[in-house]
């Protein structure tokens, strides 16, 4: 019988305590080779050979329309949806080849959770919205889904805010509640990798700063991806930075590196004038 | 000089902008108005629910009605699982270049345009002899269900299309499927233009005369089956005005119950249209 | 962790299953087309086998009884209607666009549309009756006989109307505001704004309006059949009864067999000919403007 999400991947092997232990050499989980992605005839990425750490927040940074975002939702496949979008290269996810049309879409999405720039609850009640992604991946036990329910939010630091009006709308919540609870929902769901598409850049500094908190609180525990514009929030959270930068007319991975690497001892020049602020 | 002639220009026209507005809404009012006079007299409920007499100068229009509805009910329970999948399939599982969609656009198209006599003329060709219904309601109904199938479809596409498309992408980053995400996202956000397709349907259906002429057929009794010819209330006002002189007052009568059904269906969709824009305002 | 899965299809399996559905709905949906005019070649095609095409337009006159199938008055009928209604509605129409964009106050604009749209949605038998009870007579009174060509062409203008009016409306809601102010900054007046920048923005909306109303004249069968007079010749005057091909295919279709039946499918032929004509020619001189 197929069983629907083999627990190997959750093996506590790479669960590794949030400040690191010292010497520990980090694995990579994901891995592209020569990635590119073109819009019809518009390329947005060319050649991207990155790779990212297991358990580490990795960010992307760079200027607008360098291809970061697009180059995100090749992780999950989500350019699937998009219409006339091209993608070649490889994406490798652990064992997985990601992208070849025998890999489970489904399967992957729920490995690879991503949290979008605006917060996109369904129309649906706050347990709903947790709930139901739940039980269309066949989990139906109603002591568990409660349970779900009540870590989920409580990680996200919701609980104290909604456990009296979860059967109220999601819509209703501030945006940057929102925004938990669409993190909550990808967390129900256990994944291994986060995507995250510039998560506080729609919220007001406030709810930003809690939703930078949780972030860095998911360290460890799960691999994040994560796309910003804020470099000092790069410099904050992030343990590993990638910078995308546009040159010959599409996104180009320039260098990637340590956090500590890329902010103290730039190699490439235009990371030296981006992170000092002079361009980009 | 030149500034009176622009002023003269500027008056001349505002004098024939009114004058054709007061033209047009002067002859609606004169329309209406003479057919409420002239059918409000005869209607009680006694018209509505008896069967015509002496060839429809006396009696009521009862079994006209149920003609009409069981016409009316054939055609959506036909056009609507077919319009619905097609409209899906259109707004949410094609790109705007595949070529099978395109040919099932560019075919709607087309077939919006057909006048309805030619649905006439196909639906006796296929449903009444090919297929051996006969004239029967059934026939009309399918006759109607060809030909609302464009309109259904394109005002359901649009509250498709009208879903943000966050939803789409959420619930796919979120591993749901395609079905799970259609019934329980797509569809129930899109009700509204379904619902709004669905009556704009029955109005084009119910406003039909000519492709049930030779499809639905003229028979004025109660009928007892799908497989029994039924007349039609547009067909019925007609026959009245065309065939029975002496029909008039009562043809008023059914063509004045034809305009309310028509106007509370018309008011209807734009009510929830409305409702709709609303509703998707106020809580983004 | 208890994830059980209790479907029998997996999920990406009942996606593929629902798109088959879909496509299968979607086929159905597309084959009506075809086969409406499978079906009306089928059925015309014994007459063209047996008369030919050339006897519709030589045969002395449409006696189907007598075995003349002559085409031509009814096709005259259907283009004199249709091209009398579209002359008259096409500035009526213009004029109640600009009347709701530009000269009505807001409240007797929103009105006035609703008006329109309702006049839109009047089922085209009540507009036939209509202009039996009140349009003939009165015509009658002017010129005998009463039904005529003129009645014809009223009533088609009334049911197009609204197809233009609304289509027009759409298109000049549409121009943008920034060309109005300048042409407004440069001191023109309302008229030469109008006919200067806002017909010219709007002139692909109207064009398509006037084009689909042409299409609803030309298909238009109980009003002209109620109000025509239904006489089978080439009308020499606008008081002229008229025969329109639809009308033709109405009144005979009840009781036509063998040869008359099939002839009757050669005229709907030839008018599903006409509409894709008119359509066609419409895409091709709207893609000529947009490159030229």
């Amino acid at each position: 019988m197929n069983q629907p999400m083999d627990s190997t991947h959750r093996l506590p092997s790479w669960l590794r305590p949030p400040d690191g232990l010292p010497g520990h050499q980090p694995s990579p989980l994901i891995q592209t080779e020569k990635l590119s992605l073109a819009y019809g005839t518009q390329p947005a990425f060319d050649s991207v050979s990155l790779s990212i750490n297991r358990g580490c927040i990795t960010a992307l940074v760079g200027p607008s329309g360098s291809g970061k975002t697009s180059f995100l939702t090749c992780l999950n496949r989500l350019t699937d949806l998009i219409p006339r979008c091209h993608v070649s290269g490889r994406v490798h996810l652990g064992e997985l080849d990601v992208l070849s049309p025998k890999t489970d879409v489904l399967q992957l999405r729920r490995r690879v959770g991503m949290i979008f720039q605006k917060p996109n609850p369904f129309p649906l009640s706050i347990r709903k919205n947790l709930e139901f992604p739940l039980r269309e991946h066949g989990m139906t036990d109603r002591e568990h889904l409660d349970h779900l329910l009540l870590t989920t939010l409580q990680d996200v630091g919701l609980w104290a805010e909604v456990k009296d009006r979860l059967e109220s709308p999601a819509l209703a919540l501030s945006g940057g509640q929102q925004q938990r609870l669409c993190m909550a929902r990808a967390l129900a769901l256990s994944p291994e990798v986060l995507l995250m598409d510039e998560p506080c850049s729609a919220l007001d500094p406030l709810s930003s700063g809690v939703v930078e908190d949780l972030i860095t609180s998911l360290r460890g525990r799960y691999t994040v991806v994560i796309v910003t514009h804020n470099l000092a929030q790069a410099r904050r959270i992030a343990d590993d930075v990638a910078l995308f930068w546009v040159q010959h007319g599409t996104g180009q991975l320039i260098e990637q590196g340590s956090s500590k690497q890329i902010f103290d001892h730039p190699q490439h020049e235009l990371t030296a004038a981006y992170i000092n602020g002079i361009r980009g | 000089m030149a500034s009176s002639r622009m002023l003269d220009s500027d008056h001349l026209s505002a004098i024939a902008v009114w004058t054709a507005a007061c033209l047009v809404g002067g002859f609606f009012l004169w329309l209406l108005s003479d057919i409420v006079w002239h059918g409000v007299a005869e209607i009680s409920w006694e018209f509505l629910t008896t069967a015509p007499l002496n060839a429809g100068r006396d009696g009521g229009i009862g079994p006209i009605l149920v003609s009409t509805a069981l016409i009316l009910l054939v055609c959506m329970v036909v056009a609507l699982p077919i319009g619905l999948g097609t409209a899906i399939l259109l707004a949410e599982f094609t790109t705007d270049e595949s070529l099978f969609g395109r040919l099932i656009r560019r075919s709607l198209d087309v077939l919006a345009g057909v006048p309805s006599i030619i649905f006439g003329l196909f639906g006796n060709a296929f449903f009444s002899v090919t297929l051996g219904l006969g004239f029967s309601i059934l026939s009309g109904g399918l006759t109607l269900a060809c030909m609302v199938l464009p309109i259904l479809i394109r005002s359901t596409e649009e509250g498709f299309r009208a879903v943000p498309t966050d939803y789409r992408l959420s619930a796919a980053a979120l591993g749901l499927s395609r079905f799970t995400t259609l019934t329980h996202l797509l569809l129930p956000a899109a009700i509204p233009g379904l619902l709004v397709g669905f009556i704009l349907s029955i109005g084009r259906a119910i406003a039909e005369t000519a492709a049930l002429i030779f499809t639905s057929g003229y028979v004025d009794r109660m009928p007892e089956s799908l497989l029994d010819s039924g007349r039609a209330l547009s067909i019925h006002i007609f026959d009245l005005s065309m065939n029975v002189p002496g029909g008039d007052a009562k043809a008023y009568a059914s063509a004045l119950v034809l305009i309310s059904l028509l106007f509370a269906i018309t008011t209807l969709s734009a009510w929830i249209a409305d409702q709709w824009l609303h509703r998707r305002i106020i809580p983004v | 962790m208890i994830w059980s899965r209790s479907t029998f299809l997996s999920p990406s399996n009942r996606d593929r299953l629902l798109v088959w559905t879909l496509r299968g709905a979607a086929g159905i949906a597309g084959l009506i087309l075809l086969f409406i005019v499978a079906f009306l070649i089928l059925e015309a095609l014994p007459a063209l086998r047996t008369l030919g095409l050339i006897r519709f337009v030589t045969d002395p006159s449409w006696h189907p009884g007598e075995e003349f199938y002559l085409m031509l008055p009814m096709m005259w009928g259907t283009l004199f209607a249709t091209l009398g209604a579209v002359v008259l509605a096409t500035p009526l129409g213009l004029l109640s666009a600009l009347f709701c964009r530009w000269y009505a106050p807001k409240p007797i604009a929103r009105t006035y549309r609703r008006f329109i749209e309702l006049l839109g949605g009047i089922p085209s038998v009540v507009y036939g009756f209509w202009g039996l009870v009140v349009l003939v007579p009165m015509i009658s009174r002017l010129h005998p006989p009463g039904p005529s060509l003129l009645a014809g062409i009223v009533i088609l203008t009334i049911m197009i109307l609204p197809t233009i009016a609304l289509l027009a409306d759409a298109s000049l809601a549409k121009v943008p505001q920034e060309y109005i102010r300048g042409a407004a900054a440069l001191g023109l007046g309302r008229w030469a704004i109008i006919r200067g920048v806002v017909i010219p923005a709007a002139k692909s909306g109207l064009f398509t309006g006037v084009i689909l109303g042409t299409g609803r004249a030309i298909g238009e069968t109980m009003a002209v059949l109620m109000v025509c007079g239904n006489v089978v010749q080439t009308p020499q005057s606008l008081f002229d009864p008229i025969r329109t091909l639809t009308a033709n295919i109405a009144l005979e279709m009840a009781y036509a067999l063998g040869d008359h039946r099939s002839a009757l499918f050669v005229s709907g032929l030839v008018l599903v000919g006409m509409i894709l004509t008119l359509v066609s020619s419409a895409e091709w001189i709207s893609r000529g403007r947009i490159y030229g």
